[in-house]
């Protein structure tokens, strides 16, 4: 695919700027080229003395790396932004509408708008959760949409992440840097401000705290300092200002749970955890985690605490549900859906695996319960040997995968080795639902920073930038 | 507070006090290793540093000689020594890593930056080529992160137990740094008396177990107590004036008596006296006033016990105290001081069974 051919977020033809960066590149235009390396030298050390790191897994324990950070911004226009946040208001909407109903009455499956074995026999589908009433009925307290844009420049939904997502913390550090840098640009430019969201994020976990609870404590349960996101648990109980518990730190006594603490045990009401379902209680789940609390899933199915995100919202993220979400909208909400989905084949069908394995070479492929990045196929950038080796696991679980179109995702100028290049880049926003929805103006922006490359995950070596969402 | 950030901030302030503490003792080694002296007796002070440090059989096992750069290669960067200042600062670090929620941006970037830094530190070869450069930047990173502490943390739990650490360190590591040259004087050998980690941290278990070794300073005996005895008395004087100095002691020394430096001065004045703030009576005091603060309905035995031991400092004298010996002494006040580290573990950090 040719350079011209794709979105470019900051040009429209080489050398002619989008109205909306037009201020930016003409600032960057005048600095010089010492001035921004010295910058970026700057900001390396920086986040390295602040420790905003992230561990690699099979790479050795405690292995802590930078994610690499670029200091140019990636600028959304007001208007666009509030296209968006329309869109993902209604998505998670709908989203938590169908969350609650897959575990009651299920009136979605009876109409026959999707295989219910699809969802029933989905091994993210929680039967323990059947009839289980959570507070304000919201699931997915916290999403992690993530958005490409493609083509002209129309946007997608490319996934939902509603189980434990991941990145905020970068966002807020990546605004606090670039204040930090270029405090000029600051003044130059009407950047809606972020770094809010931690209160927000507060006040979401306090309303949907247990009923009769007024002044509920909340926690941050962590799987320990080891986990890739350990920097983003700390620094968001420490915003918040709750406790960052480990699951030894917490025991249930009494239908209730409480936390260990210098005087005694101490009563949680609200517990934003960032292990994933299959580890939070070894008793109801996989015995031999030690990360979880044994008895925890016993008094949340009573009312007695609440587990943010809720238990079993992996059902509504899965990649093999995605293509029914537009259906959601329309049947939950009696609304057209504003931002689109990316086309999907579901290997599952037979048609649709034909398809696939015609043209595996143009084609990204997906397992459908993972993430991050990991277990995938992008076809234009995988060998031959490598499209033969998928094809194998394809054919032997088909049902384990969907594939999608290689999107020509939109790219902004990055600094690289050679100078400033377009890489390609996606969009993260957070979307926070309890008594009501809020987000802040923006997300994370991730960008692939080798040539060509689609995959942003920072896993696989991707970067992020600060993202504006510029007012007029 | 949680238990668990409690044991990370006590642990976390004790492995910064232990690094510089240790930075402090081969500081006053190498000093003195400079005087005019026979090798034995160079050796002789090396090894006692490594006797009264516990490590004398883990130092012997990793070589088969004793000299200079492999004693501070094995005190200072080797990771596999958990007493090492590579070692301390590293678990330091990680037990703020684990709790930085509960520190300040300063605090944490202090220890982190300490850790970033000792390796490029380590990696440019300043411990060869200036030693006593590396001890300074040692201390004075241990300086930044009490005055850190104290100048941006809010004065609730996190902070007393943070200060909690540093004493009760301080209050052993002081009494080790006077015992060196008692050590092999007397004939009572140092008991093992590290504290062990509390359980169910894997942080310390990992650097902190250096409990019951087989006794230091074994092959140092037959006669050269006679020797030490007929060395010339201004060995002595160099000796008592590096240990005043490795406490940053030496000017109050001077201020306080106005007269030569004896061993029993030494002693009273890093023993007893309570406006001296490296001396045991002064960190057994804050250990106690750290206690006050965070007392619990478990905590009376082990504030008693502190209080007993801060009452003997204040009221008894020098003479008396040390009528036993100096050496016994100084092993008595370690074992206690391990008796309340102990007890603290039991008392707050480790989070006792579910209460039925």
């Amino acid at each position: 695919m040719t350079q011209s051919a794709i979105f470019n977020e900051m040009y429209v033809t080489h050398g002619s700027v989008r109205s909306h960066y037009g201020s930016f590149e003409g600032w960057l235009a005048g600095q010089s080229e010492d001035l921004m390396r010295l910058k970026r030298t700057e900001a390396d050390q920086v986040f390295r003395r602040v420790g905003i790191t992230f561990a690699v897994y099979g790479d050795g324990a405690g292995t802590e790396r930078l994610i690499p950070f670029d200091v140019i911004p990636r600028i959304i226009p007001e208007p666009e932004w509030r296209f968006l946040e329309a869109g993902l208001r209604q998505r998670v909407r709908a989203l938590n509408a169908f969350l609650h109903d897959v575990y009651h009455d299920q009136e979605f499956l009876r109409a026959g708008r999707m295989p219910a074995e699809q969802v029933l026999r989905n091994s993210q589908y929680r039967p323990e959760m059947r009839g289980v009433d959570v507070a304000s009925d919201i699931y997915a307290h916290i999403a992690g949409v993530d958005i490409v844009r493609a083509g002209a420049g129309e946007y997608y939904v490319l996934e939902d992440n509603l189980r434990v997502p991941s990145g905020v913390s970068y966002m807020l550090e990546n605004r606090r840097m670039m204040m930090r840098l270029f405090p000029e640009l600051f003044v130059r430019n009407r950047v809606a401000p972020v770094e809010h969201y931690p209160d927000l994020l507060l006040e979401n976990l306090r309303s949907v705290a247990p009923q009769g609870v007024d002044d509920p404590t909340v926690v941050l349960l962590t799987p320990g300092m080891y986990n890739s996101a350990y920097f983003e648990h700390a620094f968001l109980a420490q915003q918040m200002g709750v406790e960052l518990v480990e699951g030894k730190d917490l025991f249930v006594q009494d239908t209730t749970v409480y936390m260990r603490t210098t005087r005694g045990p101490v009563r949680v009401d609200v517990i934003y955890r960032r292990i994933d379902d299959d580890f939070i209680d070894p008793t109801a789940f996989r015995p031999d985690s030690s990360l979880g609390v044994a008895g925890l899933l016993d008094v949340y199915r009573n009312g007695r605490v609440t587990l943010a995100n809720a238990v079993g919202t992996g059902i509504a993220d899965d990649k093999s549900i995605y293509p029914y979400v537009p259906d959601m909208i329309d049947f939950f909400l009696g609304e057209k859906p504003l931002l689109a989905n990316v086309p999907t084949y579901c290997c599952r069908k037979a048609e649709d695996l034909n398809y696939t394995l015609d043209h595996l070479p143009d084609l990204v492929v997906k397992e459908v319960h993972n993430a991050g990045g990991y277990g995938m196929l992008v076809g234009p950038a995988a060998t031959r040997p490598e499209i033969e080796e998928f094809r194998k696991r394809l054919v032997a679980q088909p049902d384990n995968y969907i594939a999608q179109p290689t999107l020509a995702l939109s790219t902004c100028p990055t600094y690289v080795d050679s100078g400033i290049a377009p890489r390609h880049i996606d969009l993260r926003p957070f979307v926070l639902s309890g008594k009501t929805i809020t987000m802040v103006p923006g997300g994370l922006t991730r960008v692939a920073l080798r040539e060509g490359s689609l995959v942003v995950n920072s896993s696989q070596g991707g970067g992020t930038k600060d993202t504006w969402v510029l007012e007029a | 507070m949680l238990s668990r950030t409690a044991d990370h901030l006590f642990w976390m302030a004790r492995y910064i006090e232990r690094a510089e503490n240790t930075a402090r003792m081969l500081d006053v080694t190498l000093t003195t290793s400079l005087l005019p002296q026979s090798p034995q007796q160079a050796e002789r002070g090396w090894r006692a540093m490594l006797g009264i440090s516990e490590l004398q059989p883990r130092f012997d096992a990793l070589h088969a000689t004793m000299s200079v750069p492999a004693v501070l290669d094995f005190m200072v960067r080797d990771p596999e020594n958990p007493s090492s200042i590579y070692s301390c600062l590293q678990a330091a670090r990680e037990n703020a890593r684990a709790v930085r929620g509960s520190l300040t941006t300063d605090v944490w970037e202090t220890h982190n930056y300490t850790w970033l830094q000792l390796q490029s530190q380590l990696r440019e070869g300043l411990l060869q080529s200036d030693p006593k450069q590396f001890f300074e930047w040692v201390k004075f990173r241990s300086h930044l992160s009490r005055g850190v502490t104290i100048g941006t943390m809010l004065k609730d739990e996190a902070f007393y137990f943070t200060r909690l650490g540093t004493f009760l360190e301080r209050a052993d590591n002081t009494a080790r740094i006077l015992d060196v040259k008692f050590h092999d004087q007397g004939d009572a050998p140092a008991p093992a008396v590290a504290a062990e980690p509390a359980a169910g941290s894997q942080v310390q278990s990992q650097s902190q177990s250096q409990g019951a070794l087989p006794r230091a300073g074994n092959g140092l005996g037959n006669g050269h107590a006679a020797e030490n005895g007929g060395s010339p008395h201004y060995l002595d004087y160099y000796y008592w004036a590096a240990v005043l100095r490795s406490v940053s002691a030496f000017e109050i020394y001077r201020r306080v008596y106005r007269d030569v430096i004896t061993p029993l001065r030494v002693a009273e004045l890093l023993i007893l006296r309570r406006d001296m703030p490296r001396s045991l009576a002064a960190s057994v005091d804050e250990v106690c006033g750290n206690l006050e603060q965070l007392k619990n309905d478990r905590s009376g035995e082990t504030a008693r016990r502190a209080g007993l031991l801060r009452a003997e400092l204040q009221f008894g004298r020098v003479e008396d105290l040390l009528a036993q010996g100096t050496h016994a002494f100084l092993t008595g006040f370690l074992e206690r001081v391990n008796d309340i580290g102990q007890r603290i573990s039991q008392d707050f950090l480790v989070p006792p069974e579910t209460p039925r």
